[in-house]
């Protein structure tokens, strides 16, 4: 600010905070301000499609194969539109299921009814 | 037309320089003409920007006013009249809010009978004398209140012994202090100590004890003799002066481990600061002096009234001056109320609540008893647990939910607010029956003394920036031992 100066530390963040509402949208751009890749590990926090590698380049740290998280992901993940609503329709699909690393071929498809 | 309008600020000059201190962020940025010429101009009449720019064609080019309209308005000095002013939200603090500092009351009794004494005198809370509450805190007790300490705190802790007179109790403070070190290296915290004491009672193996624990001492001394005999008085009415000076004066010989500190009470009939200051600096030798003006019910011959504040205020800026003339020069200066209130200043504090009372900070009774702060240990309205069970939840959320500053309506329109935020509970207890209440005699000193901080923090961030610039270093080192 050329006309405002700073003297304490609460005119300092402010004066920040002032300059991050300026900044521009950085989608698609290149350079800087670029946040390095996002590579999940485990689950994804985020709706992210297209990642066909993990960071070790394999797949094992995606969210596949089902039998390592298929339980995380219909429960607190984006992915429940990809498995049954067991919420509402289909209560009962996970039943024979104890463990899905053991049981996973239990799981059956389900037709909307 | 859409008008600008002033915002909440308040502007103040140093070396010079305008500045501005903004409400409620309490940010402080320095102005340049322009800037100065636009808050004028929109502080005088609400005007549209063309009518801005055009009241001043005639000392600046029309892109500068509007660049100075600009940054104005992004840090909120000025604003549109029909844009609505940013609400703060009224937030209440995360709990559970870790316990930094426990003052513990060792005892209730005193061997002193200083006229003015908040704890028995006629504006006292508890009845000490013929109350329920245990006279000295057993070992027991003090051990307890180690334990909830360590339980309730983050990583440092701060354990102030406070009384009545704290070295009345000296044997249960000595083994509480080795307790307590063993408990807080088991937790793997840190723990440090302090007390306040009328120092009469100051021996040479008490010295030694305080010396080698690092004990923060703070002394209660109104100044010279004819000062400190006025109020500071045994229980048969001789004067204590004679007894505490060579006691202090051996205190700060050998104790050199920690600062040692005074701490004034002032009273109409001993408002001479300059005077009490040159003593108990130069003549006793302590390292710094803090003033605080008596608590008291306005009826009592020694309150301040309305002239004693602006007497007060006339010396406290003297000696500010002082202050500031030394710090400039990088040398040191031991007038506190200064010091403490520019860290304020300088970090941008903008206070919810007046004090830590109740929150970082709480008070515990010789029976165990939790209070909003020592000055309300051993008052069952301003309980809040006891060491054994632990802080009562309800209790400290209710307080948080009434005294947040929000509600203070007295306060609303005071640019003093985020310093001050109403001023102590118990001085509004005392002259107003409610802790909640904004202590509203001393607003017209408050203001005048934060503008006289405004003004030399101005000050010596012109001349010896580097000494604020301590401010942060001191903080970083706090925040890296949390």
């Amino acid at each position: 600010m050329p006309h405002l100066k700073a003297i304490n530390k609460k005119a300092h963040r402010i004066v920040d905070a002032v300059a991050e509402t300026k900044k521009d949208v950085v989608a698609l751009q290149q350079g800087p301000p670029q946040q390095p890749p996002h590579f999940p590990l485990g689950c994804s926090l985020v709706f992210s499609p297209g990642w066909e590698a993990d960071q070790t380049g394999g797949t094992a740290g995606l969210c596949q194969p089902v039998e390592r998280d298929i339980f995380d992901c219909h429960v607190g993940c984006f992915w429940p539109a990809q498995v049954p609503d067991q919420l509402n329709h289909s209560p009962d699909w996970t039943a024979k299921c104890a463990s899905a690393q053991k049981d996973w071929r239990k799981l059956d498809l389900v037709f909307p009814g | 037309m859409m008008a600008l309008v002033s915002r909440e600020f308040h502007m103040f000059n140093a070396a010079g320089k305008s500045f501005l201190y903004l409400v409620p962020s309490a940010a402080i940025f320095a102005l340049d003409e322009a800037t100065s010429a636009v808050l004028r101009v929109v502080s005088e009449s609400k005007s549209g920007e063309d009518a801005v720019v055009a009241s001043l064609a005639n000392r600046f080019e029309p892109d500068v006013v509007r660049a100075a309209i600009g940054e104005l308005t992004e840090v909120r000095a000025i604003g549109y009249e029909h844009q609505p002013e940013a609400v703060v939200p009224r937030m209440l603090p995360m709990m559970p809010f870790p316990l930094n500092t426990m003052v513990l009351n060792v005892t209730n009794q005193c061997n002193l009978a200083c006229t003015y004494c908040y704890e028995y005198g006629e504006d006292k809370i508890v009845d000490t004398a013929h109350g329920k509450q245990a006279k000295f805190m057993t070992e027991e007790t003090a051990r307890e209140s180690v334990d909830f300490l360590l339980r309730e705190s983050g990583r440092l802790a701060h354990m102030t012994f406070f009384g009545g007179e704290t070295l009345l109790n000296f044997p249960v403070l000595q083994s509480t202090i080795a307790y307590a070190r063993r408990r807080a290296a088991d937790e793997g915290k840190e723990i440090d100590f302090s007390l306040t004491t009328n120092a009469t009672l100051l021996r040479p193996d008490i010295i030694e004890f305080l010396a080698e624990n690092r004990v923060g001492v703070t002394i209660s001394i109104d100044g010279p003799r004819e000062m400190q005999d006025k109020f500071r008085v045994f229980h048969n009415g001789a004067g204590s002066y004679d007894v505490v000076a060579p006691k202090i004066k051996e205190l700060l010989r050998r104790h050199r481990s920690r600062p040692i500190g005074a701490r004034v009470t002032l009273t109409s009939d001993t408002l001479d600061i300059t005077r009490i200051y040159k003593h108990l600096t130069e003549e006793i030798g302590f390292w710094e002096v803090g003033f605080a003006p008596v608590t008291t019910s306005p009826q009592q011959h020694y309150a301040i009234g309305e002239q004693g504040f602006d007497r007060m205020l006339d010396q406290f800026r003297r000696l500010a001056r002082e202050f500031t003339d030394h710090v400039a020069e990088n040398r040191h200066h031991g007038f506190s109320n200064v010091k403490d209130t520019l860290e304020e200043i300088h970090k941008g504090v903008s206070k919810a609540y007046p004090c830590g009372a109740g929150l970082g900070l709480l008070g515990v009774s010789t029976d165990g008893d939790v209070a909003l702060c020592h000055r309300f240990a051993g008052s069952d309205a301003h309980k809040f647990g006891t060491v054994r069970d632990g802080i009562d939840r309800g209790a400290q959320s209710a307080f948080l939910e009434q005294h947040h500053i929000a509600d203070k309506t007295d306060c609303s329109k005071c640019w003093a607010r985020p310093l001050c935020s109403g001023g102590c509970y118990h001085e509004a207890h005392v002259r107003y029956g409610s802790t909640g209440h904004p202590n509203l005699h001393y607003c017209e000193w408050i203001r005048g003394w934060t503008e006289t901080c405004l003004e030399i923090y101005g000050e010596l961030s012109e001349r010896n920036p580097e000494f604020l610039a301590r401010f942060d270093r001191e903080e970083a080192k706090a925040e890296a031992a949390i």
